[in-house]
């Protein structure tokens, strides 16, 4: 294996001052897809949003791209998609201005050019949304939004793309639509980090699963073969899944 | 127009339009982050400002701008640290602002809470000429961020946790944001008042939101209802002796009905122009088969 993309070594984490991550090692090669899976509250969450700065690290190391991430700045190779049920804020803004934002990692002061226009255009056709670029984002679906949040983060022609939960809330159609955005993703050689409640529609794509436990990792190799968590290795079913599913909308505006 | 012969009056409509620009300008990000009552807080932090001007013989309006910054970074500070009892601290701030103003002001020489009135609810007859050299210089300020930084704000009160991958400096422009908006209380306080500024740093925007699907018309449409009620409001309160920012305040508050009262209709027209149905359809119909129910673009 080349230089790895991502590398994080014996990372903690706490939330509050309980610990969410206990020590995790975690490697992404160049042109690796890896999938991070888990249980809710297993910290996988936690994982991808340590690894952009999101949340601090209590101990451990961070690099990306073979730079440790407090002094990384080329930020215009990374894409990411947050966890999120809707692209909208507090006012009206259309599909090409909430992905256009995902370009500015490569504007110089904040100015976009023609390239860039055609980039975000570009972007917006990559997940099927052309045909909606001029329409508020209030009036999109579920699936749509994560389209456009996808779109935001291809923008800037990420080497790498972050996901965390890209097909939550998302119907079979616009599922089946992002499998195929990331298919051509991957062909181009982009190196993919998801995390996924279950493997679904993107399991082909796979070349590996990481699997949190409590804030560890308890598997990392092939991912496992059934579907959904239940599959997953020590999955003791202690949680209701009504509840899992009935988590709340998170838009992250408030905090 | 023998309303333009009057000294006072030009500087008052002056000072007029800056507020209309500069106050949707700000607010409108901050709608944006749902924080739409900043303002609100950040003018009660400014009345220990005005406070201290009078108390020391300063100049009530950069006092003012001086506290308030300090206010708007800290309260920032506030969101970052304090998550869990932030609107405790956020409360303490805002009535120790307000109190510390009242106090101030009575402690100055021959100074009284009738002092305090016009800067708590606008007065056009006392804008001087130094305050409308203030309002101008801080309303340029406040224009250059607003339009300047504006994809970066964008992005920032849009989605905080996407805007730090792009590289942006988030904590930076946060920071950005309420010192412009402190500084854009300070610029409508002598127009409208501390306690009415926020209405026009987030009616305007609520009012075009009616109107517009994007951010860019949104921003454009907030700034010309500010400037149309500030106007409106001043030559109203100069011919009707009725208080400029209550007036004011009033008239922007009209704008989003009328604007909410026309909003429906043009939306209903809009979808039939599109070809879409407004919301939901008229009648539903069973699909004959499954795969008639995936309309045929969004298969896959």
């Amino acid at each position: 294996m080349s230089e790895p993309v991502i590398s994080l070594r014996g990372v903690r984490a706490e939330l509050g001052s309980r610990p969410v991550l206990r020590g995790i090692d975690l490697t992404v090669g160049r042109g690796e897809v890896v999938a991070l899976l888990g249980a809710n509250g297993s910290g996988k969450s936690t994982a991808v949003r340590s690894v952009i700065g999101q949340v601090p690290a209590t101990s451990g190391e961070i690099e990306l791209f073979g730079t440790p991430r407090a002094r990384f700045r080329d930020w215009k190779r990374v894409g990411y998609v947050p966890q999120r049920t809707t692209a909208a804020g507090g006012v009206p803004a259309t599909v090409t201005e909430v992905v256009s934002s995902g370009r500015l990692s490569r504007a110089r002061f904040g100015m976009l050019r023609k390239a860039d226009h055609e980039a975000v255009r570009h972007a917006l056709e990559l997940v099927g949304m052309a045909d909606r670029a001029k329409d508020s984002v209030d009036a999109l679906s579920g699936g749509q939004h994560q389209r456009v949040l996808i779109a935001r983060a291809l923008a800037s022609e990420p080497d790498l793309l972050i996901m965390d939960e890209p097909m939550a809330g998302v119907d079979l159609a616009s599922q089946e639509v992002l499998a195929g955005t990331l298919r051509e993703e991957v062909g181009k050689g982009t190196t993919v980090l998801l995390v996924l409640h279950e493997l679904g529609p993107l399991e082909p794509l796979i070349d590996r699963a990481v699997v949190l436990r409590d804030g560890c990792v308890v598997h990392d190799g092939p991912p496992p073969k059934a579907v959904g968590q239940h599959a997953l290795p020590g999955h003791d079913h202690v949680h209701p899944h009504e509840a899992a599913d009935a988590a709340p909308i998170r838009t992250g505006l408030l905090s | 127009m023998e309303i333009l012969n009057y000294a006072f009056m030009q500087r008052a409509l002056l000072a007029a339009v800056l507020v209309g620009i500069t106050a949707p300008a700000i607010g409108i990000y901050l709608v944006q982050r749902r924080q739409a009552l900043m303002g609100d807080g950040i003018g009660h932090v400014a009345m220990t400002g005005v406070g201290l001007g009078f108390l020391l013989s300063w100049s009530p309006v950069w006092m003012a701008t001086l506290v308030s910054v300090l206010g708007a970074v800290l309260m920032e500070l506030i969101r970052w640290y304090g998550r869990t009892r932030g609107d405790i601290a956020l409360a303490m701030l805002f009535y120790g602002g307000m109190a510390g103003g009242v106090m101030f002001i009575n402690l100055s020489p021959g100074g009284s809470n009738a002092n305090l009135t016009s800067y708590l609810f606008g007065s056009l007859s006392t804008v001087s000429e130094s305050d409308v050299t203030a309002i101008c210089l801080l309303a340029a300020f406040v224009v250059l961020v607003t339009l300047g930084l504006r994809r970066q704000l964008f992005a920032v009160s849009q989605d905080e946790e996407f805007a730090r991958v792009t590289g942006l400096p988030v904590r930076a422009l946060n920071l950005l944001t309420a010192v412009t908006a402190a500084v854009t209380v300070t610029v409508a306080m002598r127009v409208v008042g501390l306690l009415l500024v926020s209405a026009l740093m987030v009616v305007p925007v609520a009012a075009a939101q009616q109107l517009s699907r994007s951010f860019a018309a949104t921003f454009a449409i907030a700034v010309a209802i500010g400037v149309a009620v500030t106007l409106g409001g001043t030559v109203t309160s100069y011919y009707q002796d009725v208080p400029p920012g209550a007036t004011i305040v009033l008239l922007t508050i009209a704008a989003f009905m009328l604007l909410t009262a026309l909003a429906t209709p043009l939306a209903r027209r809009r979808a039939k122009a599109a070809g879409r149905p407004a919301g939901d359809p008229a009648e539903c119909v069973l699909a004959e088969s499954p795969e008639q129910a995936v309309p045929a673009g969004r298969r896959p």
